[in-house]
């Protein structure tokens, strides 16, 4: 068995997307997402991986969308400002369905905003930072080993469905350290590849989409001669203007994901036996979010706790549930109140959805989220 | 079948380019140079941006990446990095690898990665109706110039061997037998290769600078390309739109892949 170790959260995260296959790193150094790249600057090469430091952040992803498309496994990370310059590869990866995982670990915006202070406030810019409709998947951890765990799954993810994923992380989880015991190599699933199913002879176009509805584009360099674009594409992969592709092709896209939406949403539900009122909190807000309920339930209120992991596609399935069982449903975000509107359109005026922004550059602390559940407790729902 | 043609992809042709557009004969250069090689089609790729030079990629028979607007060079050196065996080209225009994607270039050229980039230089922003770019003339007109551009061209030559490409070549449209040499000895370059191609656009530059057709811009490579050895000797008042074509600089300097190579040999013996 592994041995228990002291770690940051960082490097859990690139500890994971090593165990998931990753042999790419491309990026550019930021606050506070630095260690991913100096551990993989570091451990790459031990087994014939490859770590380049890039002149930008839009070759730091660019230079990683390459390598994938030449057969390795990709990542990315950086932060806010370096986020805002990624999305237009983000979007690259998603229209030429190219597997890569974007760390994020994010700090005070907006432009350079508070550099080595926590906040949540790219949850939206994840999902819609990128022009155009695309699907997204962002996951965010809240916890040391969860960050080696979403990291593996990103990786498998992004592998699976053939398109970018996100991992939130904020300053609190990335430069956290805690006692962690990872897993077992043996123990650790992962997605390999997705390689064509049969030649050019026979018939084998690279964007023919399988049941799962993601094609299966070869690697460069294994004498398929695909051509891959950022323009809309039909099967061969060609561009084309047909408005009957750019539709099939946009809904397709959406479809590869939202077919296995309940697979893809990760979440933890707590004292939820008996409830009347609600936290959802996500990443580190999401641990003092757990203190804050701790305390209330000891004051004898019926709170109970969602803890989203998956944060795109919205756990629209999982709130809808949990807005019937509930009262109120109060949400904690470091930030200006953003996930809260997906609260509120989910929950569809089923339950009283109410945002605890915090936007100072400071944490939460329990006793904060804490006042704010005893209020809910006390206000009567008109 | 002339041999060069199965480097082609004849079903994705005729191309998109307007009649009298140079970038079909530098293409038919690069096809030419890869045939001269014998290039293997399954082990070499084609990268290019965004703009009328950069859908070539697409005609062409190679694995090949048409890319965002600037970004071919990052793109082809995470090909090259993945798997150095590959033989990676970039096939680029003024705008996109001098103006949009210019930190690219320079970094490129610096790191000596082995990537052979052909810079289809029309002089304009042929795809969204000539504007100006950053190798438009002084006093030449684009839409976005309409008095003459004010501001000063990069000489792309000149930038790449400041940055540290080791192999840097001009050619034009009009010495297009000349060009498929430059553009093999490119290839066969190990390390960060430059061909800059000097190609016609009539409909949105010529048209706008007294050379409506192609064969006016073509007359005006004949007249103004010069050697390198005839260049060096005009004098200032003698240059004027006068430029130097064939192989400006060579250097032996170590390749990125192969010096990378030797980390991952240093990190695997846990040095």
């Amino acid at each position: 068995m592994n041995k228990a170790r002291l770690m940051q959260g960082n490097e859990a995260c690139a500890e994971g997307a090593l165990a998931a296959g990753v042999d790419f790193f491309g990026g550019y150094p930021i606050t506070p997402s630095t260690e991913i790249a100096e551990i993989m600057a570091k451990k790459l090469p031990t087994f014939g991986g490859t770590f380049i430091q890039m002149e930008d952040e839009i070759a730091g992803i660019a230079v990683v969308l390459g390598a994938v498309l030449a057969g390795r496994k990709g990542l990315t990370a950086t932060s806010g400002p370096g986020f805002s310059l990624k999305q237009e590869l983000i979007g690259y990866g998603c229209i030429a369905e190219i597997p890569i995982v974007i760390v994020n670990v994010q700090r005070v915006g907006p432009s350079t905003g508070q550099p080595t202070s926590p906040a949540q406030g790219d949850v939206m810019q994840a999902r819609w930072g990128t022009h155009g409709d695309h699907p997204m998947i962002a996951l965010s951890p809240w916890t040391v080993r969860e960050s080696f765990d979403v990291a593996v799954l990103a990786v498998n993810y992004a592998e699976r469905f053939r398109t970018p994923v996100i991992i939130l992380l904020d300053e609190v989880v990335g430069h956290m350290s805690e006692r962690v015991v990872l897993p077992e190599a043996a123990d650790i699933e992962v997605y390999p590849r997705r390689l064509p199913t049969c030649t050019k002879e026979e018939g084998y176009k690279p964007y023919t989409p399988m049941e799962d509805l993601v094609p299966n584009p070869a690697n460069f360099g294994t004498g398929h001669r695909i051509h891959v674009t950022g323009l809309i594409h039909d099967e061969t992969g060609f561009p084309t203007a047909s408005a009957d592709v750019t539709e099939n092709t946009i809904r397709r896209l959406h479809e590869k994901i939202s077919r296995v939406q309940d697979e893809i949403t990760h979440y933890d539900e707590f004292f939820m036996e008996d409830v009347e009122y609600a936290v959802l909190a996500y990443g580190g807000t999401s641990r003092t979010a757990y203190e804050a309920v701790l305390l209330a339930r000891q004051k004898g209120i019926k709170v109970g706790m969602i803890r989203l992991m998956t944060i795109w596609p919205f756990a629209d399935k999982v709130v809808k549930e949990l807005s019937l069982k509930v009262k109120k449903i109060l949400v904690p975000e470091m930030n200006y109140g953003q996930l809260v509107l997906e609260v509120e359109r989910a929950s569809a005026g089923q339950a009283k959805v109410i945002s605890l922004p915090k936007y100072n550059s400071e944490i939460f602390t329990p006793q904060e989220i804490c006042s704010a559940i005893e209020k809910l407790a006390v206000e009567v729902v008109k | 079948m002339r041999t060069y043609e199965k480097y082609l992809r004849n079903d994705r042709l005729p191309h998109m380019w307007c009649p009298g557009c140079g970038n079909g004969i530098i293409m038919k250069a690069i096809v030419k140079a890869a045939d001269q090689l014998e290039l293997d089609q399954d082990n070499t790729v084609i990268v290019s941006g965004i703009g009328c030079s950069s859908r070539a990629s697409g005609y062409m028979d190679f694995d090949t990446l048409h890319t965002a607007h600037g970004r071919a060079i990052p793109f082809a050196t995470g090909i090259k990095l993945a798997n150095p065996k590959l033989k990676v080209i970039v096939i680029t225009g003024d705008g996109d690898c001098t103006a949009i994607g210019g930190n690219h270039f320079i970094h490129a050229a610096r790191r000596n990665v082995d990537l052979t980039v052909i810079l289809f230089n029309n002089s304009i922003y042929g795809m969204t109706g000539g504007q100006e770019s950053c190798l438009t003339p002084v006093g030449k007109k684009a839409t976005t110039a309409p008095f003459g551009a004010v501001d000063r061209p990069f000489d792309p030559c000149d930038l790449a061997r400041a940055a540290g490409a080791t192999y840097v070549a001009r050619g034009t449209a009009f010495h297009a037998e000349p060009l498929v040499n430059l553009i093999a000895q490119g290839i066969s370059n190990n390390g960060f290769s430059l061909v800059e191609a000097i190609t016609q656009c009539p409909i949105s530059y010529g048209r706008r600078n007294k050379m409506p057709t192609g064969t006016d811009l073509l007359i005006w490579m004949r007249e103004n390309a010069v050697s390198l050895t005839a260049f060096e000797k005009l004098s200032d008042e003698q240059i004027g739109e006068k430029f130097p074509i064939g192989v400006l600089y060579k250097k032996e300097s170590p390749e990125y892949t192969s010096e990378y190579a030797k980390v991952i040999k240093m990190a695997m013996e846990g040095k």
